[in-house]
């Protein structure tokens, strides 16, 4: 589905992404794993169109999209959470799902004045919209908080419902579980399952905590040093001789990630 | 002791004025916290644009005199608004197309573009200049007053008069009808919506499909429609001229900040405090003394802080204190 090639992006002398190349299969759940620094959020942000890559492509079912700004993306049908959750922490949680869809009708300037009924038309479809995806995640009741309010796990949540509010094709999940506690991340686990088994969303996360990978993910991929290490199911990656290297060599303090 | 006198004089030479001047100043700075919020960036350009936005009207409404069209008792310049806003409206999304969005695209630093609006801001001051002069021109017609001095001692018997000047109603009424279409759009309307939400958090907008080349179009024509309507505003309150226009820069960064920058509530709210620091500092307080405190007490000096010449001392001091000990304003806007 995602298939990334050669990929380099430098910031001045760093090489953060050094030639990474890596291929992201339909309908997977794709782990990505790697010590601090490794050049996945990098990797991340040049998929999705944050940053341009220095030189590689990225192909999107055949079709060639590096390059392409952040919304365009969006249209295709790729979406990203962050590491650090963003929201737009003066509106409510269900203000900010109803941000998501682009291309409402009271986009139009002339909407806004003489489009009036078809505005409120569609605004109750996906207050309804949002609501549901609200009571899917667990979190309701929050509906009406606003967003800056909420805890970090629950924007956490809230950052995987607005990729429920369209019909997203491939999500990347930057460190979802970040200072998350247990029954959330559990929640997390479960809504990213039944989005990938019933909707079909193809994930990739970026994680740390092994038990999540584990148990979500197939396959997982190692990265190092802005390259991919190795593939595999979490199990031959733990046996994996270079990634143990990996781990180890950038400092002993990452050793009990690895274990 | 006459403390009803006190009040008119009061009310008739710091309250009224300083209502209508913190009117003006808070469109002004309501148009800078926009650029700033969504754009982010200062923008130099914004008294020059407001002089060019006036310009317009003025010439139209020359134009509309002409022809011998009137608007009765109130100024031909309202008649002239919406014509001026459309002007200055394409006027600054040419400027954007051709000039902003070159570095916008580069993803160049604020400070960049900040240099960039310097550069648009000499070019807005070339061009008024070289249309209509630099001189004062004064564009106002229709009833001067709406209760003049003579009529309101007839009416009260006091000895002190409050006259209400047509234009100073205007303003007020302008500026609180602008601003109550302003908030409902941004509250109400997606395309509002979509512009707090770029403001909110810009990574997030651009990955939850919002066009931000949109966002850039509509702040434009919004931040068009507020400078030409502030504008024209304070040149039928006071008088246009093109220098006066650059100078009111200070004043408009000084309430966008004391109010928070990016933040609307605060612009208008940092408005009236700039406003009324400014006219209380400066104005001869004798009269108000004299009738408010009993006859032994009576001033013998005018009892005035500051000069009028040095009214822009005000702003800047605010701006200072406001900096150092509150950079992110009143209302808790962007620390600058």
């Amino acid at each position: 589905m995602i298939v990334v090639d050669d990929l380099h992006k430098h910031f001045g002398g760093f090489h953060a992404v050094d030639g990474a190349s890596l291929e992201i299969r339909k309908g997977s759940i794709t782990g990505l794993i790697g010590p601090n620094g490794a050049g996945k959020t990098t990797l991340f942000n040049v998929i999705a169109g944050v940053h341009k890559p220095t030189s590689g492509r990225v192909m999107m079912d055949g079709e060639d999209i590096t390059g392409l700004e952040p919304h365009e993306l969006f249209h295709k049908g790729l979406l990203r959470t962050f590491q650090i959750a963003h929201e737009f922490s003066s509106m409510s949680c269900r203000e900010n799902l109803m941000m998501v869809p682009a291309g409402q009708a009271g986009e139009a300037l002339w909407n806004t004045w003489f489009g009036r009924k078809r505005i409120a038309d569609e605004e109750r479809a996906l207050r309804a919209k949002a609501d549901e995806v609200l009571e899917f995640l667990t979190i309701s009741h929050l509906a009406d908080h606003k967003a800056g309010q909420i805890s970090g796990g629950q924007k956490k949540l809230l950052e995987l419902g607005r990729t429920m509010m369209v019909d997203a094709k491939i999500v990347f999940l930057d460190e979802v579980g970040a200072g998350v506690n247990r029954t959330l991340l559990n929640t997390i686990a479960d809504a990213i399952v039944r989005l990938n088994k019933e909707r079909g969303y193809t994930f990739v996360v970026i994680e740390h905590d092994m038990d999540f990978i584990g148990r979500i993910c197939d396959p997982v991929i190692c990265m190092a040093e802005g390259k991919v290490l190795a593939e595999g199911t979490l199990a031959e990656i733990k046996a994996n001789e270079q990634v143990i290297e990996a781990y180890l060599g950038t400092g002993l303090k990452n050793k009990d990630k690895i274990a | 002791m006459d403390l009803l006198n006190a009040f008119v004089a009061l009310a008739n030479f710091v309250l009224i004025p300083g209502l209508a001047y913190g009117s003006q100043l808070a469109l002004g700075a309501l148009g800078v916290t926009l650029v700033y919020g969504i754009l982010r960036f200062s923008n130099f350009a914004h008294g020059d644009t407001m002089a060019f936005g006036t310009m317009a009207v003025i010439l139209i409404t020359w134009w509309f005199q002409s022809l011998g069209i009137h608007l009765g008792p109130l100024p031909t310049a309202l008649l002239a608004l919406p014509f001026g806003i459309a002007v200055t409206a394409a006027v600054m999304i040419f400027t954007d197309r051709t000039v902003y969005r070159f570095y916008r695209k580069k993803k160049s630093d604020p400070v960049i573009l900040v240099m960039v609006s310097l550069g648009v801001m000499f070019i807005m001051n070339g061009i008024v200049r070289f249309i209509i002069g630099p001189d004062d021109q004064s564009f106002a017609d229709g009833e001067r007053f709406l209760i003049s001095a003579r009529t309101f001692k007839q009416m009260t018997g006091q000895q002190e008069a409050l006259a209400i000047r047509t234009s100073t109603a205007i303003t007020v009424v302008t500026a609180i009808l602008v601003v109550a279409a302003l908030f409902w759009f941004l509250n109400k309307t997606r395309t509002g919506k979509s512009m707090r939400a770029f403001s909110d958090n810009e990574d997030l907008a651009l990955l939850s499909g919002i066009n931000p080349e949109r966002v850039v179009m509509v702040t434009w024509l919004i931040v068009a429609a507020l400078t030409t309507i502030a504008g024209t505003l304070y040149g039928l309150d006071k008088s246009f001229k093109p220098f006066t226009y650059f100078q009111l820069l200070l004043p408009f960064f000084a309430a966008a900040i004391v109010g928070g920058l990016g933040n609307p509530v605060g612009a208008i709210a940092g408005g009236f405090v700039i406003a009324f620091s400014e006219v209380t500092v400066t104005y001869a307080w004798k009269k108000v003394a004299t009738y408010a405190l009993p006859d032994s007490m009576a001033p013998n000096s005018l009892l005035q802080l500051l000069s009028t010449d040095y009214k822009f001392a005000v702003s800047f001091g605010i701006l200072l204190i406001v900096l150092l000990f509150k950079p992110t304003g009143l209302f808790q806007g962007k620390s600058v």
